[in-house]
């Protein structure tokens, strides 16, 4: 368990003053300067060594995507922090903007210092007014401290932070999406390559990360590489901020080591489940995009991204949600299937067609209105969006289905033949004529 | 030049090419929607997966570049199994309705759906219906069919310049729309070609034909002067539509909508037998030997100075030659073949062509367009310029009447002083072409069909020398027309004879009873009312105004009717085919003149076409290079002389009706009514 010196985010609840002093008074904007002196590559190979990966859902290894952005380029380079958090269940990023904006503030300058950004725009989620609204008061803050700017911290490095709100679309948080919002236009993924890397925001080199990723660099830095791998396992290192919901005892927020006992996690820290361990049913252990575990499962798994990887998930955004045997799983997941069909963004064609389909087949197999060979075909739809499209929405919006296919095709299959039961030899003819 | 391996083959291909390119060069055939050569990449289909090593996800072919050493598997169980399901998920909320769909028989979902695709439906939800969307008098939606390849889009706004269609909503609920109006582009008849599927289809051709009903024949456009390479599909007698045909050259692979849909003027108002005036003064119906006599008895001892003739916009160059030759055998000086009046064709042969050649813009660096609107009357040539204004680098400079072009000019001035303070250097814009490598200066009729147009045609060649317009291997010299006919007419030297008259010295003379006899081939475009106390023959297709004014009216063939050669304002000899017969008793045109030729005593020496093209190739040698561009020589042409003050105008006010042809067309009517007129205000009982 994480101890409380441990922590980077020492204001996670909001019990302390979030604005320029009483930040100072948490350690950050501490030596910021110097360690703009060390100089860029030194920085860059730092994070490598730190094995951090990015806190947004996919794990890239942070320290070889600030590698990617070219060094002599003509072009200015771009920062854009991704605060777009709208996967269900996630909300750490909220709270470090609502009470640790300049945390944020601070890893924008090293990060952006350290891949030779010009600027860094924070693309703040539409609904989020109250933090874009501190995240604004905190850029006029360090500002006027003279820690951004012309001159940030004293480096004599020019660096500017941008807000930016977007409009409440899931599908921006999607980094090349993202760039286009921010370009004013429509919000739709990019092909790639070319990677933002080369070709980012405004045709210059970009590079998008998420708000945790940046937040926790400056902490790395300053208290040591050794520090950050001394928790967690290897390739799986630092802390990592859990967000809990569902049936527990206690929804939270908490930052813990990373490869924590998902067990330990929830006992500990969110009040257990509801009518106990044993009451469990599942758990999405990473955001509602990845795919959920059984208990089986979730009794020995550790919380960190290969850990959930083996188990044939993700840790994803690390939001755990619980869910015990009082719901309804299969309703459950034809929930997330109607968001992703609400929010696809319908560029491309098996995420626009399958989201929907999905979705209509899930809405009938909650009822059991269905034939038993059709959940081989929700599992073949369902392959034929993954992979195939131009952004990673497509396989979010596979990855519940498949989980739910995976452990729970005995409550699928029962829940078919108890309403051909109720319903008699009719079924199939009822289900096609109330279609 | 990378080599790379498509299923285990080594292939190597030129630079620059994507992974789609490669495998078609290698010989393997990639469904695809989204996807088209001329506009950008979307990607978006996802058709054209293909494997990649090292690739755990198929890829989209269409947007990957292709590099040495990538190894490619293009019909791989992976492979399959993608396109089955992509094509799986555009069929699921594609309605059946092929058997009601025109697009049927050329659809390329039908066709892929068929190569590609899995053989039965597993999808047992409600499809989705989208309400149609309006598009305007040429295009019929039916938005269901969509399958959101942004194809149109695309065009609209890369192509055409319009950025009148887009997408709205998300996910399933992404519709195509335009924002409830018609779109307001020349070009807008090519969605229909991009299309892949039925959801933009013709108007006017809705539930007319099947493609597999049509005789498909090559021919080429005389609705303006940019000679459009067509393909005119015709069911028995009828032209049923127009469609582009594919020349990197001329057209690419568009067309503009005048070109495609102006064919069902061809079905109206059309002369299909002899007529001549009668003592009661109405015209009636007559043999051709009765009309050939009447024309006989006119013309017995008549003087050569009092017969005219005046060839039409979209005559071939046999009749031309033709009307030439019989116009010789009877003595007579007064000939022309400029119905505007425009102060061309003296001089060398550059000085009446588009030297620049069309593709050739794509090379020049600067423009100066005078007294032109190259929108309405070349749309085709104004989507090149666009072309190369996309492309970046290019100035366009604008004397004349403002005007959106779809890409951005800078407008210099009006008339004929402004061009001189270009010519002296005084305006910033000569600046412009001074760095310019390669300028070029576009001379419109606007500027060359007036009093002082020798005057202006001078100025420009002063211009063109001046700026270094005219290199080894540049021609930055362009005189744009708008008639089809009237570069062949000029190459044919159907002008003015030694002593004879010009268009308005004719009108002129037959207003003065100087002129007996007027000959109009297919001419429509001026006063035909001077010609009152002329006799007037008019050989012609369409009962236009030529017609009106006739004594006696012979009926001609229309550009669909005929074997005919026609010249581009290039200067690009091209032939156009035959592709219905003449309706009734019409004949192809320099028949016509060939046959009154032995009424009149002395015969044109030719019996067939091949003696015809003989004759032409002997008349100018240019007509034996079908197809081939020679650079014109330079040298002098124009007159210098006073300019006058009036501002240079565009000759085309309605893009839509320029010709007998266009004139007489429904649907250019109806474009005329959504785009041209002003908008009519709604009654209570229109709806």
């Amino acid at each position: 368990m994480l101890q409380d010196k441990d922590r980077i985010f020492t204001n996670l609840y909001g019990q302390h003053d979030w604005k320029l002093a009483g930040a100072k008074k948490r350690g950050v904007w501490m030596g910021t300067g110097d360690m703009l002196a060390m100089g860029r590559d030194t920085l860059v190979q730092k994070i490598k060594d730190s094995e951090l990966r990015g806190r947004g859902g996919a794990g890239f290894p942070a320290g070889m995507k600030w590698s990617f952005m070219p060094k002599n380029d003509p072009r200015p380079s771009y920062l854009v922090v991704n605060a777009d958090e709208s996967e269900p269940g996630t909300c750490k990023d909220r709270e470090i903007m609502r009470y640790d904006p300049h945390r944020l503030l601070e890893g924008c300058v090293v990060a952006g210092f350290a891949m030779g950004a010009r600027a860094a725009y924070i693309y703040v989620r539409g609904e989020f007014w109250l933090e874009g609204n501190h995240l604004e008061e905190a850029v006029q803050e360090a500002y006027d401290a003279g820690l951004i700017g012309d001159n940030a911290c004293g480096s004599g490095y020019a660096f500017d932070i941008y807000i930016h709100r977007g409009a409440g679309a899931y599908i921006c948080g999607e980094e090349t999406a993202l760039l286009e919002s921010l370009e004013g236009k429509k919000g739709m993924p990019r092909l790639k390559p070319p990677f933002p890397a080369q070709v980012g925001i405004y045709g210059c080199p970009t590079t998008v990360n998420n708000v945790e990723t940046i937040a926790v660099a400056p902490e790395i830095l300053r208290r040591g590489v050794a520090w950050w791998t001394s928790i967690g396992r290897p390739k799986n290192t630092g802390t990592k901020i859990f967000c809990m919901s569902g049936h527990v005892n206690k929804p939270c927020n908490v930052e813990e080591s990373m490869s924590i006992p998902l067990k330990d996690l929830v006992e500990k820290h969110a009040g257990g489940v509801r009518g106990g361990w044993d009451n469990l049913q599942a758990v999405i252990p990473g955001g509602s995009s990845v795919p959920l575990i059984p208990k089986s499962v979730a009794d020995n798994q550790l919380m960190d991204f290969d850990a959930l990887k083996d188990s044939g998930t993700g840790l994803g955004t690390a939001a755990v949600i619980v869910i015990d045997k009082s719901a309804d799983i299969i309703d459950s997941i034809c929930r997330i299937a109607q968001f992703y069909k609400h929010e696809s963004c319908g560029q491309c064609t098996p995420c626009r067609e399958g989201t929907g389909w999905m979705w209509r087949v899930m809405t009938r197999m909650v009822q059991g209105k269905a034939e038993i060979d059709e959940i081989d075909k929700l599992w073949d739809v369902t392959k034929e969006v993954e992979g195939h499209t131009i952004c990673a929405l497509g396989d979010a919006a596979a990855w519940p289905i498949q989980g739910l296919i995976r452990h729970f095709r005995p409550e699928l299959e029962e829940r078919i033949v108890e309403y051909k039961r109720k319903h008699g030899k009719r079924a199939t003819s009822v289900a096609t004529a109330a279609e | 030049m990378p080599t790379l391996e498509i299923d285990g083959k080594e292939v190597t291909v030129p630079q620059g090419v994507n992974l789609l390119q490669a495998c078609e060069i290698a010989g393997h055939e990639i469904p695809r929607f989204c996807y088209h050569e001329r506009l950008s990449i979307a990607g978006n289909c996802r058709m054209c997966l293909v494997e990649m090593e090292r690739s755990p996800k198929p890829v989209a072919s269409c947007h990957m570049p292709a590099q040495d050493g990538m190894k490619v598997w293009t019909d791989s169980d992976l492979v399959r199994k993608a396109r089955r399901g992509v094509m799986e998920f555009l069929l699921i909320n594609h309605p059946l309705d092929c058997p009601i769909c025109d697009q049927g028989g050329e659809c390329d979902l039908q066709d892929q759906a068929m190569a590609y695709g899995f053989d039965r439906s597993r999808y047992e939800e409600n499809k989705r219906a989208v309400p149609e969307k309006e598009m305007g008098p040429l295009i019929k939606t039916i938005m269901t069919r969509c399958i959101h390849c942004t194809r149109c889009i695309r065009f609209a706004a890369e192509v055409a310049g319009v950025e009148e269609i887009g997408a709205v909503g998300r996910g399933e609920q992404m519709e195509i729309t335009t924002l409830e109006q018609a779109i307001d582009s020349e070009l807008s008849g090519n969605l229909v070609d991009i299309c892949p599927v039925g959801a933009l289809t013709s108007r006017p051709y809705a539930f007319s034909a099947r493609p597999w009903e049509l005789r498909k024949t090559p021919s080429v456009d005389v609705m303006d002067a940019v000679g459009s390479n067509i393909r005119v599909d015709t069911r028995g007698r009828d032209v049923m539509r127009v469609l582009p045909r594919l020349h990197e050259d001329v057209n690419e692979e568009w067309i503009d909508d005048k070109t495609r849909h102006a064919c069902d003027g061809l079905r109206r108002q059309r002369l299909d037998r002899p007529f001549v005036r009668n003592k009661k003064g109405r015209l009636e119906e007559a043999s051709w030997d009765e009309a050939f006599t009447a024309i006989a008895k006119r013309l017995k001892d008549k003087k050569g100075e009092q017969i005219a003739a005046i060839a039409g916009d979209q005559c071939d160059a046999e009749s031309m030659l033709a009307l030439k030759d019989f116009m010789g055998t009877l003595g007579s000086p007064n000939i022309d073949c400029r119905q505007d009046g425009a102060k061309i064709g003296q001089g060398a042969r550059a000085g009446y062509l588009f030297n620049t050649t069309i593709a050739g813009i794509e090379e020049a660096d600067a423009c100066l367009l005078v007294g032109t609107n190259p929108r309405r009357e070349a749309a085709m040539l104004n989507a090149r310029l666009r072309k190369r204004f996309m492309q970046g680098g290019f100035k366009v400079g604008v004397v004349g009447e403002q005007m959106d072009l779809t890409y951005e000019t800078e407008y210099l001035g009006a008339g004929p002083e402004t061009l001189q303070q270009v010519a002296d250097g005084k305006h910033p814009f000569a600046e412009t072409l001074k760095n310019a490598e390669k300028p070029m200066i576009v001379l419109g009729q606007g500027a060359l069909a007036r009093a002082d147009g020798a005057a202006v045609l001078a100025l420009g060649r002063q211009i063109a020398e001046s700026y270094g317009m005219v290199q080894d291997d540049w021609n930055g010299f362009n005189v744009l027309h708008t008639a089809a006919g009237r570069v062949a007419g000029l190459d044919l030297g159907l002008l003015p004879g030694k002593g004879g008259r010009d268009v308005e010295g004719i009108l002129q003379g037959a207003e003065k009873g100087e002129i007996d006899t007027v000959y109009l081939l297919a001419a429509d475009e001026f006063d035909t009312s001077r010609l009152e106390n002329a006799f007037v023959i008019y050989q012609g297709h369409h009962g236009d105004a030529g017609a009106h004014a006739a004594d006696v009216i012979l009926p001609g063939a229309a550009y669909t009717e005929k074997n005919g050669t026609y010249v581009n304002t290039e200067g690009r000899v091209q032939l156009g085919r035959l592709a219905a017969f003449p309706p009734g008793e019409a004949r192809e045109d320099w028949s016509i003149l060939r046959a009154l030729s032995e009424y009149t005593g002395q015969a044109l020496p030719y019996d067939n076409l091949g003696q015809v093209r003989q004759k032409l190739i002997e008349a100018a040698d240019t007509f034996a290079r079908i197809d081939q561009l020679s650079p014109a020589t330079w040298g002098a042409f124009g007159k210098a002389g006073k300019l006058g003050g009036e501002p240079f105008g565009s000759p085309v006010a309605n893009f839509y009706m320029t010709d007998p042809i266009s004139r007489n067309s429904e649907t250019m009517a109806r474009c005329t009514e959504a785009f041209i007129l002003p908008k009519r205000e709604a009654t209570g009982t229109h709806g």
